[in-house]
């Protein structure tokens, strides 16, 4: 028996250490492969018409600036919508919801992170596209806001998530602390449990934003698609197009190996170092934090 | 553990979604050629981007007609299926353009003898609001719209609102089509596109879906995905500015709606055997009901 068990236990180890090893392959790989595919628009498209502000590729347009332009502004105003929504609901569910909310809310919050975005692009077009035309009365409803908000409905669940997990992480003695020296509830969330927990909360938020960024589907159903650059006071209420929505719609017709593919590749590039950004600065402030943390505590 | 259950049901899903989307690209897309079997006929058919998924429909269907028959279909463009025509690397040549006369020349020094065949039309329909008062336009009216030189509804006869153009994607062949007949009205020198404000939606339901709810909105798509929710417009010709024309069939097989044109097959010399059959075939009404599927207008037979 013993022998058997031996093997069987370093078979899985095994298994379990290559499942480890490779992710980190996979993102080289991918990482290899956007390269080779796109880093030659660099010398094939000429910067100058990379850099401009028209995107229109059949006839040999390639302006990025609307596109980045128009990733950045609807990520980050979802952003901005989904932080308050997002950090309150993880405030509630781990400071004040009686155990049986807890116990209903958390798991609607998750299954609101598995509605595919699709569905929540059809909801867009049929419900919110025609309420924001008619409410803000725009020429039309399929704007960067439409799109901003879906995707604050798409980030909030990973937002909540992990933010509650770092408000739980908290420990009880520091509420007990604030609570014995006379703080109200509200200063104790305010003063205490966020500070203590503002390493995990910003993860988190850094992590909604990724998922925002790289949402494409919800995206390019409600915000219109227009490559117009966002540099307008009211281009949160135009159409914009972002970078995912570009690359999902164009590639299925494009040659393979044109200056067109590659320019599309490259918009991919960009997307890849954005969310590499986003996810570094998301671990060095968390760890950076911790590092804090310890110190004042020994 | 019920995070984990939930995100396993979660991870699941979105494989299924990116499946199910890859494959509805592909589909259409691609090109699969149909492989040659050990039949007694293989026909190649390459061209037009716009024909290839009714030349697919078309070879798909005629497996059930005819087994022993086997059709690969390409794309690539009008240019380059006529080009090998020429070439003979190809049985028929689809066009959404009729032979050129250098084309013409080219096949005639190989010695061939090109034949056209008229097998589908193609009309495009431009659609507004049922709510907004215009019910025609110049094609002139229709390009500067899309352009972006008219701006308000009360400039060519409606109300005080703004217009909203909305457009298929660039990778449409209906996109292309309006850019070259109705932007730039024919004028292969014009370098004119669209007004960049111009909405690109990825499908004809949401254009469809934009023109139904927004009374500011104006459309266009193929003839045949236009449903009753939208009002189809009246168009004029350059030649003929004041008669206005709505779109049909009858209008479009006599050439009077302007916003329409043939596909053609083109094939190396008068057709026999195998090829002369499947292009009998291709004007039968079994495979010209296949056209009306696909949002094509059917060759009157």
């Amino acid at each position: 028996m013993k022998p058997i068990k031996v093997s069987g236990d370093s078979v899985i180890s095994g298994v379990i250490k290559i499942c480890g090893y490779s992710s980190i392959l996979f993102v080289t790989l991918i990482l290899l492969f956007l390269l080779r595919e796109g880093l030659p628009a660099l010398w094939n498209v000429p910067l100058s018409s990379l850099v401009s502000t028209i995107w229109y590729p059949i006839e040999g347009y390639f302006g990025l600036l609307p596109l980045i332009g128009g990733s950045l502004l609807v990520t980050i105003s979802a952003t901005l919508i989904a932080l308050p929504f997002g950090i309150g609901t993880a405030l509630y569910l781990s400071e004040m919801a009686p155990r049986w909310m807890k116990e209903v809310l958390k798991p609607v919050v998750e299954i609101l992170a598995g509605i595919p975005s699709v569905v929540l692009g059809f909801i867009g077009i049929l419900v919110l596209v025609p309420f924001l035309r008619t409410t803000f009365n725009l020429p039309t409803g399929l704007t960067a806001f439409a799109g901003a908000i879906l995707l604050a409905l798409i980030a909030i669940p990973t937002i909540v998530s992990i933010s509650e997990d770092a408000l739980n992480n908290v420990p009880p003695a520091y509420r007990q602390a604030a609570l014995a020296l006379g703080a109200t509830r509200w200063q104790t969330i305010w003063g205490v449990t966020l500070p203590a927990a503002k390493s995990g909360v910003l993860t988190a938020v850094m992590l909604g934003i990724g998922r925002a960024l790289g949402e494409t589907m919800a995206v390019m159903m409600v915000t219109g698609n227009a490559p117009v650059m966002p540099d307008k006071w009211n281009s949160l209420f135009l159409p914009v197009r972002t970078m995912t929505a570009t690359i999902a719609s164009e590639m299925g017709e494009v040659a393979n190996g044109s200056p067109y593919y590659q320019v599309l590749f490259l918009i991919g590039i960009l997307l890849f170092l954005l969310s590499l950004i986003i996810n570094v600065t998301a671990s060095s402030v968390s760890t950076r934090q911790r590092k804090r943390a310890e110190r004042i505590l020994s | 553990m019920r995070k984990l259950l939930i995100g396993i049901v979660g991870f699941i899903i979105f494989l299924l979604a990116a499946c199910t989307g890859s494959s509805a690209n592909s589909s259409q897309s691609g090109n699969p050629g149909v492989s040659a079997t050990s039949t007694s006929a293989y026909i190649q058919n390459a061209g037009s981007d716009t024909i290839v998924n009714l030349a697919l429909a078309w070879a798909e269907r005629y497996q059930t007609v005819k087994p022993q028959v086997s059709i690969s279909v390409t794309g690539g463009g009008s240019g380059t299926g006529l080009a090998a025509l020429i070439n003979k690397t190809t049985d028929i040549a689809n066009a959404s353009r009729q032979i050129s006369s250098q084309e013409l020349d080219a096949a005639k020094k190989v010695g061939l003898d090109p034949q056209e065949f008229v097998i589908a039309r193609d009309a495009i329909a431009v659609i507004v609001n049922p709510n907004n008062p215009v019910n025609h336009l110049t094609i002139e009216q229709l390009s500067q719209i899309y352009r972006g030189e008219i701006n308000n509804w009360q400039e060519v006869g409606g109300e005080d609102r703004p217009i909203v153009r909305l457009s298929r994607e660039t990778n449409s062949g209906t996109h292309v089509y309006f850019l070259d007949a109705v932007i730039r009205l024919g004028n292969t020198k014009d370098k004119a596109i669209f007004s960049r404000d111009t909405l690109l939606l990825p499908s004809s339901e949401g254009i469809i879906s934009e023109v139904r709810d927004n009374p500011n909105a104006i459309g266009y798509d193929g003839m045949g995905y236009v449903t009753s929710e939208v009002k189809v417009v009246a168009i004029s010709g350059l030649q003929t500015p004041d008669q206005y024309v709505l779109p049909s069939v009858a209008t479009v097989n006599d050439g009077t709606y302007a916003i329409s044109r043939n596909l053609y097959m083109y094939t190396q010399n008068p057709p026999t055997g195998a090829i002369k059959e499947y292009l009998d075939w291709i004007l039968s009404p079994e495979a010209q009901q296949i056209v009306t599927n696909l949002g094509f207008v059917p060759v009157k037979k």
